[in-house]
């Protein structure tokens, strides 16, 4: 993704909250981009394979979008550096993008919850006042249309089935993920002055709206949510606590560029 | 990738079906002319089932062939070798969609086909059996099996059957940028620090062998064999298709000062061919009868695919239970 290289003027007092949101979306992005690309060769059939491959592209090339944006103007190093040498607790994905593939009902409800929540805040930051990231997000939303498409078909399709147990896995797995889900949308620092600013509404705002989308995706496929009163949302991604799962896969992510990381691959 | 030049022969043959003559004649009057046979259109018994088995097997090899270079994704080197290579093996895995497709024309349901290959009774490419086992691997598998690969689909691509010249032509289309995702990754393995390079070499000399077979061996000029060929099944020796590969690639994998582990190969001046040593054919049919390093690892997690998705591929088929008969 070519994203003009122009130094965009940005308050001092807004530079570390943006920090911390480009960093957050560029994570989440990278670690379920990495997920989604397992099931290259697995998937149940030909067709979600190429499905979860093409998501799993986009996710990598939006991550590599926001790190850009941090190289670029915010003094951050080079994408590859940036997110193929961290350390484990630099990282700030929440923790819903990290656990491993499991089987198709989870990754499949993860890939509606993630998506849903995407588009939402590709929505609202397309009209940042962040020029930069407006662009971006503008360009990466048209993308996430076509990930929703494909959530949306095949959660209401297995929804609906008339199949006892597909419907079964289908909620336990909605169940069993809601408090993961709900952690995409843990407080970041600074995000007051950003919503201020409008550079990027907090949290609690998308957290709403996403609830409210949800219900209307599910409305009609006998699937339902918890009660998000009820649940208890999973923190501490964002302050780089991080499930066991993480660094075996950034172990498995850097495996080759650490052989020599001077080397040109 | 992936369509292996070779087709195993059968253990053992089918009962011979005599075609109407007439039918027969004309048939392969039209396959002379150059003209494409089509789904709908007469086909001798023994020409369909031929090219069932090869396309269904050149299916398999591509979905079979997405498992050792899936596995570098996670691991691939940076955004630029990861995107690539995500690419690279999401084509394949639609190669084998196109492929099954072409094979569902002749009458072969995907389901069928996909658990003739579970229960070992179809084969895939050979070459798949072998592990893939650092990054330098896939540098080879991407330049050289690709490369050899779209030498065999270029010239199949050229056939009698119509569905399958169309797919293998788009095929082909995608599996020119593999060849240079393949080559970049080669390249700057080549010419890089000396730890690149080793790797590359080490994966060059176990590569070599598998790449020999690719192709299979020399063609037994049969009776069989020749009917094959006049029907446009197949297009060109396998000896014809190894020296065709020869020729193209090993002078770009000696220029950029590597090694190949055959002291005899070498071109000869006077017939223009190249000459190599044995290329061990006794390993080739070990590997074929499912001996191979890896024969039981691949089969086992395609096997493992197939069951964990039962449950979808059963649900999605049911969304339709309620199905109406139309009136009149």
């Amino acid at each position: 993704m070519n994203i003009p290289h122009k130094s965009f003027p940005i308050d001092d007092a807004h530079r570390e909250p943006l920090r911390h949101l480009l960093t957050a979306l560029a994570d989440d992005h990278l670690i379920l981009g990495h997920r989604h690309s397992e099931w290259t060769g697995l998937g149940p059939i030909l067709e979600e394979d190429i499905a979860f491959s093409s998501i799993a592209q986009d996710q990598m090339g939006h991550a590599l979008g926001f790190y850009s944006l941090l190289h670029e103007h915010l003094d951050a190093p080079d994408p590859d550096i940036h997110a193929f040498t961290r350390q484990e607790t630099d990282f700030s994905c929440c923790q819903l993008v990290e656990w491993p593939i499991g089987d198709y009902d989870f990754s499949l409800t993860r890939h509606l919850f993630f998506d849903l929540a995407a588009g939402l805040r590709m929505e609202t930051l397309s009209l940042s006042n962040f020029k930069p990231l407006a662009q971006l997000a503008t360009k990466i939303r048209g993308e996430v249309k076509y990930h929703m498409f494909h959530a949306k078909t095949m959660v209401s399709q297995l929804g609906k089935s008339s199949d006892e147990t597909a419907r079964a896995r289908m909620q336990t797995a909605i169940n069993r993920q809601f408090g993961l889900a709900l952690g995409m949308f843990e407080p970041r620092v600074g995000e007051q002055l950003l919503d201020e600013a409008n550079i990027a509404p907090i949290e609690s705002k998308w957290r709403d709206r996403w609830l409210e989308a949800l219900n209307a995706v599910l409305d009609g496929t006998g699937l339902h949510i918890p009660d998000p009163e009820r649940i208890e949302p999973v923190y501490g991604g964002r302050r780089g606590y991080h499930t066991e799962y993480l660094q075996p896969l950034l172990n498995e992510m850097t495996e080759v560029f650490r052989l020599d990381p001077q080397a040109e691959w | 990738m992936y369509g292996g030049g070779y087709i195993p022969k059968e253990e053992t043959r089918k009962t011979v079906v005599n075609d109407d003559p007439d039918m027969l004649a004309a048939f392969e009057a039209r396959v002379a002319r150059g003209e494409k046979v089509e789904p709908r259109d007469w086909m001798p018994t023994e020409y369909r089932r031929q090219l069932i088995r090869m396309i269904e097997q050149h299916a398999h090899s591509e979905i079979i062939g997405a498992l050792p270079e899936g596995t570098w994704i996670t691991r691939a080197p940076g955004f630029r070798r990861k995107l690539a290579l995500m690419a690279k093996v999401q084509d394949e895995v639609g190669h084998a969609q196109l492929l099954y497709s072409a094979a569902e024309t002749l009458g072969k349901p995907r389901e069928a086909m996909i658990n003739d290959l579970i229960n070992g009774k179809s084969k895939y490419s050979n070459v798949f059996n072998y592990p893939a086992k650092t990054w330098a691997d896939v540098a080879v598998i991407g330049f050289l099996i690709d490369a050899a690969a779209i030498v065999n689909q270029v010239a199949n691509s050229k056939g009698s059957y119509g569905p399958y010249c169309r797919a293998l032509e788009r095929i082909c289309y995608e599996e020119s940028f593999h060849l240079k995702q393949g080559h970049s990754v080669f390249v700057y393995l080549a010419t890089g620090t000396p730890l690149q390079r080793s790797m590359l070499q080490d994966a060059l000399n176990r590569w070599w062998k598998p790449i020999m077979h690719f192709f299979g061996p020399s063609d037994e000029m049969s009776e069989h064999t020749l009917t094959l060929m006049r029907w446009k099944v197949k297009m060109a020796t396998n000896d014809d298709m190894r020296q065709q590969f020869l020729s193209l690639y090993v002078p770009k994998i000696q220029e950029l000062g590597l090694s190949l582990p055959d002291a005899e190969l070498r071109k000869d001046a006077d017939s223009g061919k190249w000459l190599f040593g044995d290329p061990d054919w006794a390993e080739f049919f070990a590997v074929i009868r499912g001996n191979g390093p890896c024969n039981a690892e691949r089969l086992a997690v395609r096997k493992a695919a197939e069951v964990n998705g039962a449950w979808v591929r059963k649900a999605l088929q049911q969304a339709d239970a309620r199905y109406v008969t139309p009136l009149a």
